[in-house]
């Protein structure tokens, strides 16, 4: 019993230890043919746009325009990294497009005369009252068991009247605060694009290094070290590239390194804390969660907060690049663009599977998507048409791939 | 074998709506003892057990463990006292890996509020292999890539690897095939001897005279017997699930 153990013991660990690059390429293209796209369906529907657009105006693929469009994705990809973890939980917030009006017009109602507050201060009440909205919606829905639908439906009109109420006649309110004005308005000398794009990458590399060695001291399978290296090569080129076409207009965005910020730290949250780790667990078996002891009724309510704040970091960027906020502030198509980015990007509406990137990459589609008919001149008609086909598109790929998945036994 | 029981309820109730799950249900477990619970489908077994995990309060009725009394208010009351349950519907989360679902809720932790995920991977690896669970691939595939019998190993892993006192487990092998049930009831009888309370609900009876010590019979809710394994046979058990005799009528609501 205790050798025949003992031979099973090292086959476990045995059958995971050595992975050579090949086993892990094979690996690879197993769960991809299995249905597992991951992000290739949307980083080739990005290509195909990139084509079509600059095939039928040579304006789109400018460094002009390139930057351009950073500027223009980041309201909806800073309210979508909210939505993500929103979907994570199998909830929705349809609150987002008028909460984040509400912090944008509080912090520029602070600004202004007669109060004249601080650009800090201003933005940080602000931040403080959505998230008391996100803590208010989040209690009603697990208090009372009310669906997130539902309670996020009336916040959609409460918060769109708060609004016109808090402008009231002057119809709009022009931003002067020089910081504010520069969160999607300025942009970095050329050195500074090349300093943080080095961070940036140095940081990558730093992390996704001592993962390995971390691992390899605990004697677990690893990665192949050169399958790391060349994603860490790979991030340096792109990053290499962005920076290099934004010099060569007006620089990179201040607020796309804002982005990168938030992309960092929320993906952290959720794939290397507890609270993470607590977030996937309610999306994929709320019972499982609660009989493990995982307080999910907390976790929902913190998500809510999440969302609002995250929505109004993105009604601030709006405010900021349109240096104003008016009666319109947080309507239009905002709050379905930016569900539809992190559902684009590929996050699930049914709960338990996404990540934060998905948010930028959705975004990033929905933007090119507008700039790119912007510049054909084509009407907003045409434009929604379009999105929604991009999403309808997105969401078949999601469930195709599901299908086929569970057909391969990997659902 | 301690004298005094490891789990003991008194006269303990569950009324869900119209239905009374349990009514008045006396119950105890030893250390070191495998303690069957047997009963038709609806008897009230899972009732039990997810009053004793504090899954729910029960209505009425006291829980002593130990010897002392104690209230179970939620998973983590249970979890603090070393209950620990493998449920009947599993209770994994289908889109987390292995490790993932092995650690929910107890995560270990390092600086800045992370993740330990090394380490938890490899106290996962040797629990599995301690239990000669060795079909997995990877501990890092979501559960949800899992056959059956590997997800509720998976789940009696996870009982196990707690400092657990007493493992609940809920028909854990009524998906299995022939070898893993060997080795799920191997792992139970293993479980006891280690000198942990185990109880097992199970409607095998051929598994429960392989590992059971003695035997509670639940019907529409009561307690109608309580058997040494070694004294009695599959019939008497058989007859005491489907003809046991009630104390008072099912459904009626029980006055003190
Ligand atoms: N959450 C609940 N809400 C309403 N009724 C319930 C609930 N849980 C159990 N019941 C009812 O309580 C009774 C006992 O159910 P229980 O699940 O404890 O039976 P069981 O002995 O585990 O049966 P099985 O062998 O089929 O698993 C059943 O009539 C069941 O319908
Ligand atoms: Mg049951």
């Amino acid at each position: 019993m205790s050798v025949k153990e003992s031979t099973q013991k090292s086959a476990l660990l045995a059958s995971q230890a050595r992975i050579t690059p090949a086993e892990y390429i094979q690996n690879y293209i197993k769960r991809v043919s299995s249905g597992d796209l991951g992000s290739i369906p949307i980083i080739l529907g990005l290509l195909l746009i990139a084509v079509i657009f600059q095939w039928q105006n040579e304006n789109f693929l400018t460094a002009r325009n390139f930057v351009n469009l950073i500027v223009q994705m980041a309201g909806i990809t800073t309210i979508a990294y909210g939505v993500v973890f929103v979907l994570l939980l199998g909830e929705i917030d349809l609150s987002i497009g008028y909460v984040s009006a509400v912090a944008a017009v509080t912090m520029t109602l602070l600004l202004r005369e007669p109060s004249g507050w601080p650009w800090y201060a201003a933005m940080g009440l602000a931040l403080l009252a959505v998230a008391g909205i996100g803590l208010f919606q989040g209690l009603i829905v697990t208090r009372f068991q009310v669906p997130s639908f539902v309670v996020t439906l009336a916040g959609l009109l409460a918060w769109n009247g708060v609004v016109l109420i808090m402008i009231g006649g002057a119809g709009t309110v022009i931003i002067q605060d020089k910081v504010i004005i520069g969160i999607a308005n300025y942009f970095l000398p050329a050195v500074w694009g090349w300093i943080i794009a080095v961070a940036a990458v140095g940081g990558f590399a730093v992390v996704q290094v001592r993962h390995v060695l971390n691992r390899q001291r605990h004697n677990l399978p690893v990665t192949p070290m050169v399958i790391v290296i060349a994603q860490i090569v790979g991030l340096a080129v792109l990053s290499g590239i962005v920076v290099y076409v934004a010099n060569q207009d007006r620089g990179v965005p201040f607020v796309g390194v804002i982005l990168l910020v938030f992309l960092a730290g929320l993906s952290f949250l959720a794939t290397r804390t507890p609270f993470g780790r607590y977030v996937y667990a309610v999306g994929g078996n709320k019972e499982a969660a609660r009989r493990a002891g995982i307080p999910v009724e907390r976790i929902r309510v913190i998500v809510f907060m999440i969302s609002s704040v995250m929505a109004g970091f993105g009604g601030i960027i709006l405010a900021s690049r349109l240096r104003s906020v008016d009666t319109a502030a947080g309507g239009g198509n905002l709050l379905l663009n930016s569900i539809a980015a992190a559902v684009i990007g590929g996050t699930s509406l049914f709960g338990g599977s996404g990540r934060v990137s998905s948010a930028v990459l959705g975004a990033l589609v929905i933007a090119s998507v507008e700039n790119g008919m912007g510049l054909l001149g084509l009407s907003s008609g045409v434009k929604f048409v379009v999105t929604g086909l991009v999403l309808l598109i997105a969401v078949l790929v999601d469930a195709l791939s599901r299908q086929s998945r569970s057909q391969s036994g990997l659902a | 074998m301690a004298d005094h029981p490891l789990l003991e309820l008194r006269g303990v109730s569950k009324r869900f709506g119209a239905v009374q799950a349990l009514s008045k249900v006396d119950f105890e477990t030893r250390a070191g003892e495998v303690m069957a619970l047997v009963g038709d489908n609806g008897a009230g077994k899972s009732t039990l057990i997810k009053g004793i995990a504090g899954i729910y309060p029960f209505d009425e009725g006291e829980i002593y463990f130990d010897g002392n009394k104690v209230t179970i208010h939620g998973p983590r009351d249970a979890a603090a006292l070393g209950i620990e349950v493998v449920y009947q519907d599993l209770a994994l989360a289908d889109n987390l890996d292995v490790v993932a679902n092995m650690f929910l809720g107890r995560e270990k932790k390092k600086s800045f509020w992370r993740l330990d995920e090394a380490s938890m991977e490899k106290e996962c690896v040797a629990t599995l292999d301690s239990l000669s669970v060795t079909t997995l691939r990877s501990v890092r595939l979501p559960v949800a890539s899992l056959s059956g019998g590997q997800r509720q190993a998976i789940a009696v892993a996870k009982a196990v690897m707690r400092n657990s006192r007493l493992v609940i487990l809920d028909e854990p092998t009524a998906a299995l095939g022939v070898a893993q049930t060997r080795q799920v009831l191997d792992l139970v009888r293993r479980l006891a001897d280690k000198g942990l309370g185990v109880i097992l609900i199970s409607h095998n009876l051929h598994d429960i005279f392989e590992v059971a010590d003695r035997i509670t019979v639940l019907r529409l809710g009561q307690k109608v017997a309580q058997f040494v394994a070694s004294e009695t046979t599959q019939q008497e058990v058989v007859h005491a699930i489907t003809a046991g005799t009630l104390s008072h009528v099912p459904g009626m609501v029980v006055e003190e």
